[in-house]
């Protein structure tokens, strides 16, 4: 017997999870299945919609006023703005705890690496970080971690032009955490608020974190630390830091494994689960019967092909990094239902020589029509019922352009909610 | 002699680098001069073979006596440098048996260790070789890291005394009274260690001998006082490999050709290569076909290179020179010896000598034979020690100390950190601070690369060679920044800044050719990391000033100290 659901979702990223969420909100009877790592714990918890154009214009200040100018084959252009303002509508309402909703605007936040970038959503979390904020600016970095340097990074801040004054301190993490410890440990360590050593003693580790920030702090009203500060409890981390040092606290974003990413994955799922959808994770999606509408896909489970049966399918398996885009050294294709994806026949066009050039492979993925159902290579749908959302899309380079999330979030609540209302 | 005679090699390969060390050995004073890094040239786009002669036993004898003896030297002078892998002659059942046994009787003729072995022996070692090779032949064939070894050079012939200056390009040979007395550079950035932003400047270096070891650039330096050294550059591919397929040299069993050998290096596996003449060493066309030509032919020999993950190609140019009179067509027939060419009796040209062609395995003796004619020209009688003395890191050497639980590391970082420092592993990992690790594919830790940085100012490529940071799989993309954080302190944000996009540059372009795959997968994450995450695409300390007042401001600007957490998560102990 075939497991039933009337829309199936296939990917657990942001685009599979919103596109659930969002056909969920339709009524129907919703199955996400998704089988590796979401790309999430790999970004850095922000939520960009378009930081830049195409061209390399920006920071833009106003993303809703450069999407009419992209280009027709971008995502943006195919969902229209009313998708997008609704698939945030839709995220804000599921993650609460997300900023920057009342505007228009981008905010300007600091990254690890010491540049600022524009944003349209960002964590509760990052919030005291605002780069367009004037008060004076605390880093503190922990001397085992090499992934974030706050001298180098309030430096580079500094470089940037930024409108206050930024400092960077180098702290040894309370306690004897080893020289490679991971970003969990220290969360948790933080959340706990367990016990640390220091010279002989047992303190609780946010006061002997505190105190040794206070040594170092010089009347600045706000101070970030790498994005460790807590994994269940973040909240409460911050605020009995912020008490103990009278200061803001607020997280830079980091690279992966990201916490803030990991955090927003599991508010997702969380949502997910209250709205009633079914989730199954750790399994693939392996192969699939249909022509001209997929009547079921099957799911590899102990060795065994389990067979899914819906009415409405979403494809949201993401683009190269999360593997819904493929390639070999002949071509590039869509690997679960063999959808077309446009590239150039010699890979020696895929690149640019220069490290940040105009890269088309940044741009693989599936074309769709109107309603995201990817288009064959002769321009008509693959398949009646099959919709695509997030990276698995082609046509935008979402690493030059900052627009990676938005352009989940916003096909990805069109795809679901079009499904949902179509599997009535 | 009151005071010794100052000699300038020009030229920072191993030919150069074997030079320096040798004559400051022998007491001379010796300025070295590289218009890059060390290795710049062509000795850092070999495949790191150190040849057991086995390739040249049939159709050079003279180049395969000289390999074994340079092979056993280097044994034991450069045993951190050296991994004896041991090598096979596979041969497939449409190579000739007349040629392996030719290989065989080659071999035996040149004094190199060789032994048949059958299909079932050799897949016993090897078992990833496909199921339907013949039979093969062993070898002393080994794996040797260019990098370590010329930095091992250079840091021995500045103990004893030599100047050595990176990125000094020689813009002249000073030429008085029909005879060579020195040479005019340019420094990139001052002199001694890099450092961005520094500003350079002309040097005069005046000397009594003039080597010029610049391998294929060689007819460069000639042509400033007119002479010709007809150097024949020649490019080889060389596509690199995610893990070590194989763990033994593979070599096909069949007269020269392309694509005809895997050398398992370090945490990968190289597959080699071609040999195509080309006009001008520094700009040549680098090409598909060459990548997929490595693939498709040596999976003949292992399979599984088929499917499996390439991380980067990148090409070398062979310095191969043949006396005019010979007038080779093809590039494969001419020889892979090296040549003296002194210019006092070759072209009235007193005070310079310069030296081409060649190999890596021998590059100590081609050191040896141009330092006693550089000596002979100053009645100097003194010993080459080059064979006889360990490079620094080889000496003493024994793997056997646990250095793991001594420096605090743990497995398998301690073992790879010690194999590359050799005997320097304590005086580099003994530290009381703190030592994470900074680049994961390698296991490289924050002493390795301040050790790197203390030897080679703010050359992060520098860095690189010298600890194999950002040579793994992701090729960077997880710890470019990390070492451009550790230059920070030593030296400022902007020199940071420049050396990382420098760095940046470096690991994307050998990366163009792997761009398929799980490696086209890689690329784009590390894409998006660099431009998502760290904006490093738009930086805007590069760029325009930002209006930041036009920004948004935050929907809860925080009030006072201590609440914006609790308010922002509404109350709740979760937040994000």
């Amino acid at each position: 017997m075939a497991i039933e659901s009337e829309v199936l979702v296939i990917g657990g990223g942001l685009a599979g999870l919103t596109s659930a969420l969002s056909a969920a909100r339709t009524g129907e009877d919703v199955r996400l299945v998704s089988y590796k790592q979401s790309t999430l714990r790999s970004a850095s918890g922000l939520v960009d919609v378009l930081g830049y154009t195409p061209d390399g214009d920006g920071p833009l200040t106003d993303p809703f006023e450069a999407i009419p100018d992209l280009p027709e084959t971008h995502p943006y252009r195919t969902v229209g703005i009313k998708a997008i303002r609704d698939g945030l509508d839709l995220f804000d309402d599921a993650v609460p705890h997300y900023h920057g909703g009342h505007t228009d605007r981008n905010a300007l936040l600091p990254t690890h690496g010491g540049t600022i970038k524009p944003t349209a959503r960002y964590p509760a979390s990052a919030s005291a970080g605002l780069a367009s904020d004037t008060r004076d600016l605390l880093l503190v970095g922990l001397e085992s971690m090499t992934e974030f340097d706050a001298p180098h990074a309030a430096a580079h801040l500094d470089a940037a032009g930024v409108p206050f004054d930024v400092r960077g301190v180098t702290i040894q993490f309370p306690g004897d955490l080893r020289a490679d410890a991971k970003v969990t440990r220290y969360a948790k360590l933080l959340d706990t608020n367990g016990e640390v050593t220091v010279r002989g003693r047992d303190r609780p580790v946010r006061e002997a974190l505190a105190a040794r920030v206070n040594t170092e702090l010089d009347e600045e009203e706000r101070v970030g630390f790498p994005a460790v500060l807590g994994d269940e409890h973040p909240g409460a981390v911050r605020a009995d830091l912020a008490d103990r040092l009278g200061a803001d606290v607020f997280e830079v974003p980091m690279g992966p494994p990201s916490l803030p990413g990991l955090r927003l994955e599991d508010a997702l799922f969380a949502a997910l689960d209250e709205a009633g959808a079914s989730i199954e994770t750790g399994n693939p999606v392996v192969d699939f019967d249909g022509e001209d509408r997929i009547e079921r896909v099957y799911i590899e489970k102990n060795g065994a092909e389990i067979p899914n049966t819906a009415e409405e399918y979403v494809l949201a398996t993401g683009g190269l990094v999360g593997k819904g885009v493929q390639s070999d050294r002949e071509g590039v294709y869509e690997p679960i239902f063999d959808c077309h994806v446009a590239h150039p026949a010699d890979r020696y066009d895929w690149f640019e020589n220069e490290v940040f050039g105009d890269h088309t492979f940044a741009r693989f993925g599936v074309e769709t029509d109107d309603d995201l159902r990817p288009l064959d290579g002769g321009g008509d749908v693959e398949f009646a019922n099959l919709r695509a959302a997030g990276a698995v899309l082609g046509g935008y380079d979402l690493a030059a352009e900052k627009s990676g999330s938005g352009v989940s979030i916003a096909t990805g609540y069109a795809a679901g909610h079009s499904a949902g209302q179509e599997a009535v | 002699m009151a005071s010794a005679p100052h000699i300038a090699v020009i030229g920072g390969g191993s030919t150069g680098i074997g030079i320096a060390r040798d004559l400051s050995m022998r007491g001379l004073d010796v300025t070295l001069v590289e218009q890059g890094n060390l290795t710049h040239g062509t000795t850092g786009r070999m495949h790191g073979l150190l040849h057991s002669g086995g390739r040249y036993a049939v159709a050079d004898q003279a180049s395969a006596t000289e390999c074994i003896e340079e092979n056993r030297v280097l044994r034991e002078i450069a045993s951190h440098c050296v991994e004896m892998t041991g090598g096979l002659f596979v041969k497939r059942p449409e190579d000739t048996e007349e040629y392996f046994q030719e290989k065989l009787a080659g071999c035996a003729e040149c004094g190199i260790p060789a032994e048949v072995v059958s299909r079932e022996q050799a897949r016993a070692v090897e078992p990833h070789l496909a199921k339907d090779i013949d039979k093969a032949i062993t070898v002393p064939d080994g794996a040797i890291d260019p990098f370590r070894l010329v930095v091992a050079n250079a840091a021995s012939a500045m103990e004893h005394g030599a100047r050595i200056e990176t990125h000094t390009t020689v813009t002249d040979l000073l030429v008085e009274e029909g005879e060579v007395v020195g040479i005019e550079v340019e420094h990139d950035s001052g002199s001694g260690k890099r450092v961005h932003g520094t500003e350079g400047g002309r040097e005069e270096i005046r000397a009594d001998y003039v080597v010029n070891a610049t391998g294929a650039w060689a007819g460069r330096i000639g042509e400033m006082a007119d002479v010709d050294i007809e150097v024949r550059p020649s490019k080889g591919v060389m596509t690199i490999m995610n893990v070590r397929q194989v763990d033994t040299v593979i070599n096909r069993c069949r007269p020269k050709g392309d694509a005809d050998i895997i050398v398992p290096h370090e945490t990968t596996a190289i597959l080699g290569t071609t040999d195509e003449e080309v006009e001008d060493p520094a700009e040549y066309p680098e090409e598909q076909w060459e990548v997929d030509l490595m693939i498709d032919e040596l999976k003949e020999l292992v399979p599984m290179l088929e499917e499996a993950r390439t991380i980067r190609s990148f090409w070398g140019v062979r310095p191969l020179y043949e006396p005019p009179d010979v007038g080779s067509d093809d590039p494969t027939d001419i020889t892979r010896d090296y040549f003296l060419l002194d210019h006092e009796t070759r072209d009235d040209l007193p005070g310079m000598t310069s030296i081409v062609g060649g190999k890596f395995t021998t590059y100590r003796m081609m050191g040896e034979e141009i330092s006693d004619h550089v000596c002979n020209q100053f009645g100097i009688d003194a010993d080459c020690r080059t064979a006889d003395v360990p490079l620094p890191g080889s000496e003493d050497f024994s793997l056997l100390r646990d250095y793991m639980d001594e420096f605090g590391l743990r497995s398998p970082i301690g073992r790879r950190s010690v194999e590359r420092l050799g005997s320097r592993a304590e005086e580099v990992l003994k530290t009381t601070d703190p030592n994470p690790v900074v680049c994961n594919c390698e296991g490289v830790t924050r002493a390795e690369i301040q050790d790197a940085i203390e030897q080679s100012g703010s050359d992060l490529n520098a860095v690189r060679i010298r600890t194999r940071a950002s040579m793994g799989n992701c090729q960077g993309g997880f710890c470019c920044h990390r070492m451009a954080n550790e230059l920070h302190g030593e030296y400022d944000e902007a020199v940071a800044r420049q050396a990382w996009d420098e760095l940046l540059a470096e690991r994307w372009k050998g990366q163009r050719h792997a761009l398929w795959g799980e490696q086209l997968s890689q690329a784009m994450l590390n894409y998006a990391l660099h431009a998502t995450t760290q904006n490093r695409d738009n930086d805007p300390a590069d760029g325009e000033p930002v209006d930041f007042a036009a920004f948004d401001a935050g929907s809860t600007p925080a009030q006072s100290s201590g609440e914006s957490g609790v308010a922002a998560d509404g109350g709740t102990e979760h937040g994000d």
